[in-house]
């Protein structure tokens, strides 16, 4: 009752505000017609009745300011008339809201961007339902390094497991569409029948797999990509259960998964197929799946973890295991996500930080900005305090200003996000996952909004309380306040200088990290290689011996074009994301073979000139010929770091090894060669051993071709295709890159880091130039009458433009030494991006300080070189 | 705050400001009896107590304007016997409640004052 008065009392008040001044004032009105009446009843003059009357009252505006206080709707009403009049200030000073308006935007819109991409890319979940419950399993080899799943392990572990409601082993598989002008290559999976159940969607239309597809032998199935079924089917509805040609065999087509799937374990893949393993085939023990499960519903990760220990640790009679994946150091299981982002988390996190920084140091700007306008409007605040505004109003009001300030600045930065997260992901490196689903969304627009009113309230404090600090009365009628206010802003300024240097840091180690990592040596040279995949596919290559022919033509009509110098075929390209390595065994096995180094030893299968075309440097022995092929003597060449391990203080050559299987021909070493790159330039696996294609116990069906050009290497590839396809053209050749490009690649995340700390640290430096440069030139007109008395009395240009900078480069010393300190810790955050360099690195934090310092003496210059053209006359006609 | 004396109010006494939190008290006592407005409620205070309490013409408006909105008081403009419109404030149900809770609470407090100063005493 009471609570609804107050409400609706209120709510008039508010619709009406005319009415209820009106009351008021008539009410107040009725007061002093009262008391005037009864004064003149004690005999006064109409006149001096009402003297007094009034006396008595005081000012009437007073009172009814004072009654109209009271009541909740006032506090609405203050908060839109401090709103109308925050509105009204900010566009008469038109220069000072683009400005700050702008510096906040960007601040705003950078920090929802990364956060935008933070959210979608490490925090939402994966697009599955119940996508917590799914589950990546890895066998674990004894010196703790991941394995890929045997099929007899993920057979066993689906028999076994209760705790697992799905689970699906998978592979890549990278089937050729025939039919088009050109042959494509597509992105695909082998995956088990329970691999749409692991992720809980179905096909959007037809089905997806059964265990019956899945079995050995079964007719081939295939499932497509809504992208795929698009593309090559014009979404026609009909084609379940019609027929497509892969590899040149006809895939009855099963379903079509939804538009929006997204195949978060392989990204990009557009079509799957089964498996079709069963026990009797030879790869059923080799590492070389992917298994993914669906937890039970209740069953938490540490459940399946413990449940999975223990199948791992009590082999049963019904599943036999080999040595290889016997299990006894057991699995790790760890959530799809985790495994999907991990790889992206330290650099997103350290973009974060870096945002942050930004933001920080924009607001520290518009902060000096706010506090600098605040002594100018000290004359303006006085006369408001003046004209009854108490000290919180006036505090309130500023605020308001900053309040509006950061909302605009809100505005705008939303509009700058939405740009910046298409910019982030143009840029983002190839590995980034799931880099297609950053939007600025709700979360992201909450998030601006949130972060608008914690800058207003950052932004506005300090200058609203500096500005209705001490005395207000004092500065009526003076107009810009002397200076009260320097502590204040040089704190600011020292901030600043902090905050900048420690993303200089930041930026400055990712630099050389990168260009250390790119100053590796690949262990071949790279100019002028340019490298494109052969996928060899169909019936007609079905057998071994017409495939490695195949090739061998395909090289030869290589070999023939124009401008090509060399040419060469591997297995495996180096830098290219490839990854094929097998155990290699000593034979006869020596009593101490340190054994297999990480996933085991790097296994390229070449064509006789390939570590001739590129450019591997032949240590030691011979390397490949052509007279080493299929019927010669079965022979290797192996790296410098397998020789120095393996066979530590012997030469190699002679020397005997098994490729593989330990039961599979030896090769006998005939040469050592340098080490090659082959994931990564900043890894150090070099172990590697190259093969005669014709000598490998299979054909690869997939070979990269490496050719070496003269002048501009991008230019033969036209005719170097045209030269596979003279001999077969139904075959696709695809990944055309130059093997620069390759290496370059292979810096990417960093890079990608580096790129966007660069544009933060850059925005950072001219904050702070533009903070400098205005604090100091507040410094200067504010005291622009010493200065003059100054040059009155004698002193130079050069010792007051030393006055100016001086100070300057005082509060910019202070700034470096607090960021070096700060930088020391924060390095933290990137370390897992740096290479080859530490994050304490003497030459980075140097060269950032001189950067810094040269920075702030150029934007110190300008109010310098102004207090040194101060008239002397100037204080002299002011007074 | 006032400079000057009011009119019937004796002028060689000093006037005490009214007792932290009695003004409502005081006031919903004064409409207790009859409808009055503002001007005529301070007057009835400053008589009855003789002059002891005079009540600042803006805490009184603005105590008024609480009272309505929590519900104690009613008001409506009226004509005054010398033909003025003024806001009459009338004590409600709630109202005439409250002065019950607050008067029982001020004699509960003035004779504990009391027993303890005679204890000292």
């Amino acid at each position: 009752m009471t609570l609804l008065r107050r409400v609706t009392l209120g709510l008039r008040a508010l619709a009406r505000p005319d009415l209820a001044e009106r009351e008021t004032a008539d009410e107040v009105e009725h007061y002093l017609r009262e008391a005037a009446a009864a004064h003149r009843a004690l005999g006064l003059s109409e006149e001096a009745a009402f003297r007094a009357a009034r006396l008595e009252l005081g000012s009437p505006a007073g009172v009814r300011e004072e009654i109209r206080r009271h009541g909740w709707e006032n506090g609405v009403e203050a908060f839109l008339g401090d709103l109308r009049y925050a509105g009204r200030r900010l566009r008469l000073e038109p220069g000072f809201t683009v400005i700050a308006t702008l510096t906040l935007g960007l601040g705003i819109g950078a920090a929802t961007a990364i956060f935008s991409a933070v959210n979608h890319v490490l925090i939402r979940p994966l697009p599955y339902p119940e996508a917590e419950r799914i589950l990546a399993v890895w066998d674990i080899r004894e010196d703790g390094v991941q394995l890929d799943i045997a099929y007899g392990t993920a057979r066993e572990l689906a028999a076994r497991a209760r705790s697992l409601e799905h689970l699906a082993a998978m592979k890549p598989w990278q089937p050729t569409l025939l039919g088009a002008a050109e042959p494509e290559r597509l992105e695909g999976q082998q995956v088990g029948a329970g691999y749409f159940g692991v992720l809980g969607v179905r096909p959007a239309l037809g089905r997806g797999f059964s265990p019956a597809d899945d079995a050995a032998g079964a007719a081939p199935v295939a499932v497509l990509g809504d992208g795929l079924w698009r593309r090559r089917f014009g979404a026609d509805p009909g084609v379940i259960g019609r027929t497509v040609t892969l590899d040149g065999l006809p895939y009855q087509i099963l379903g079509v998964m939804p538009p929006r799937f997204e195949n978060a374990a392989a990204p990009g893949v557009e079509v799957w197929t089964p498996l079709g393993y069963d026990m009797s085939q030879g790869r059923a023990w080799g590492h070389h799946l992917r298994l993914l499960a669906r937890a039970r519903p209740g069953a938490s990760l540490d459940a399946v973890r413990r449940e999975l220990e223990t199948i791992a640790l009590h082999p049963v009679a019904d599943f036999p295991r080999v040595p290889w994946a016997a299990l006894e150091h057991g699995f790790r299981v760890r959530p799809l996500q985790d495994e999907v982002t991990a790889g992206a988390r330290p650099a997103l996190f350290a973009l974060l930080g870096a945002v942050g920084i930004v933001l920080a140091v924009a607001c520290v700007n518009v902060a000096g900005l706010l506090l600098a306008r605040g002594a100018r409007r000290r004359g303006e605040l006085a006369v408001r305090a003046a004209l009854g505004a108490g000290h919180q109003r006036l505090i309130r009001q500023l605020l308001t200003e900053s309040v509006v300030l950061s909302l605009v600045g809100g505005a705008a930065g939303v509009g700058v996000a939405a740009v910046a997260v298409r910019a982030l992901v143009v840029l983002s490196p190839a590995g980034l996952p799931r880099a297609h689903a950053i939007a600025v969304d709700g979360t992201a627009l909450v998030f601006a909004l949130a972060l608008s009113m914690a800058v207003a309230v950052a932004v506005g404090l300090l200058p609203a309380f500096a500005a209705t600090r001490g005395d207000l009365r004092e500065a009526v009628g003076r107009g810009p306040a002397p200076a009260r206010h320097g502590a204040g802003r040089d704190a600011l300024v020292v901030a600043q200088v902090m905050l900048a240097l420690v993303l200089l840091v930041g930026s400055g180690l990712l630099f050389r990290s990168v260009r250390r990592l790119l100053a590796v040596d690949a262990g071949f040279d790279t100019p002028g290689l340019v490298t494109m995949q052969i996928q060899s596919s169909g019936p007609r290559l079905e057998d071994d011996s017409t495939r490695l022919r195949f090739f061998a033509a395909a090289l030869e009509a290589v070999r023939q074009v124009p401008g090509v110098t060399a040419a060469a075929l591997t297995s495996q390209l180096p830098l290219s994301g490839e990854d094929d390595r097998y155990g290699l065994h000593l034979d006869p096995a020596p009593a101490a073979d340190p054994g297999e180094l990480g996933g085991g030893t790097y296994r390229y299968a070449v064509s006789p000139d390939y570590l001739r075309t590129m450019g591997v440097p032949l240590l030691r022995g011979r390397g490949l010929t052509s007279a080493d092929d299929a019927g010669a003597p079965r022979v290797a060449v192996v790296s410098a770091s397998l020789a120095r391990r393996r066979f530590p203080g012997v030469d190699p050559i002679g020397h005997r090894v098994r490729v593989g299987p330990a039961d599979s021909p030896p090769y006998t070493i005939v040469g050592v060669v340098g080490d090659v790159k082959q994931v990564s330039l900043a890894l150090d696996e070099g172990e590697a051993v190259y093969l005669p294609v014709s000598q490998w116990h299979f054909a690869d069906r997939v070979l990269s071709l490496v050719v070496r050009a003269r002048g501009e290497p991008g230019r033969v590839v036209p005719a170097v295709r045209s030269a596979v396809w003279s001999v077969d053209p139904d075959q696709a050749v695809v990944r055309v890159a130059a093997m620069g490009d390759l290496v370059k690649a292979s810096a990417e995340d960093r890079r990608f880091a580096l790129e966007l700390f660069e544009g933060f640290a850059l925005a950072a430096l001219v904050l702070v130039g533009v903070g400098v440069c205005g604090s100091l030139s507040g410094r200067v007109a504010e005291r622009t009458r010493e200065i003059g008395v100054r040059a009155a009395l004698g002193a130079s240009r050069g010792a007051l433009v030393s006055l100016v900078l001086r100070r300057g480069l005082a509060l910019t010393a202070i700034g470096i030494a607090m960021g070096i300190a700060a930088s020391l810790v924060a390095s933290r955050a990137i370390s897992s991006l740096l290479y080859g360099i530490s994050r304490a690195d003497a030459a980075t934090y140097l060269s950032v300080a001189a950067l810094l310092g040269a920075v702030a003496l150029v934007a110190g210059s300008v109010p310098a070189w102004r207090a040194a053209r101060v008239d002397p006359a100037l204080p002299l006609r002011a007074e | 705050m006032l400079g000057s004396s009011r009119p019937g109010a004796p002028v060689d006494q000093p006037s005490t400001d009214v007792v932290q939190g009695t003004l409502d008290m005081l006031i919903l006592k004064s409409v207790s009896l009859q409808p009055m407005h503002g001007y005529g409620i301070g007057r009835r205070i400053e008589q009855i107590s003789r002059g002891v309490f005079r009540i600042n013409p803006g805490s009184l408006l603005t105590a008024l304007k609480r009272l309505e909105r929590a519900g104690w008081l009613d008001a409506e403009w009226r004509e005054t016997e010398n033909a003025r419109r003024a806001k009459y404030y009338i004590l409600t149900r709630e109202g005439r409640k409250q002065l019950a809770v607050e008067t029982a609470d001020w004699s509960r407090r003035v004779s504990a004052i009391a027993r303890l100063l005679e204890a000292e005493g």
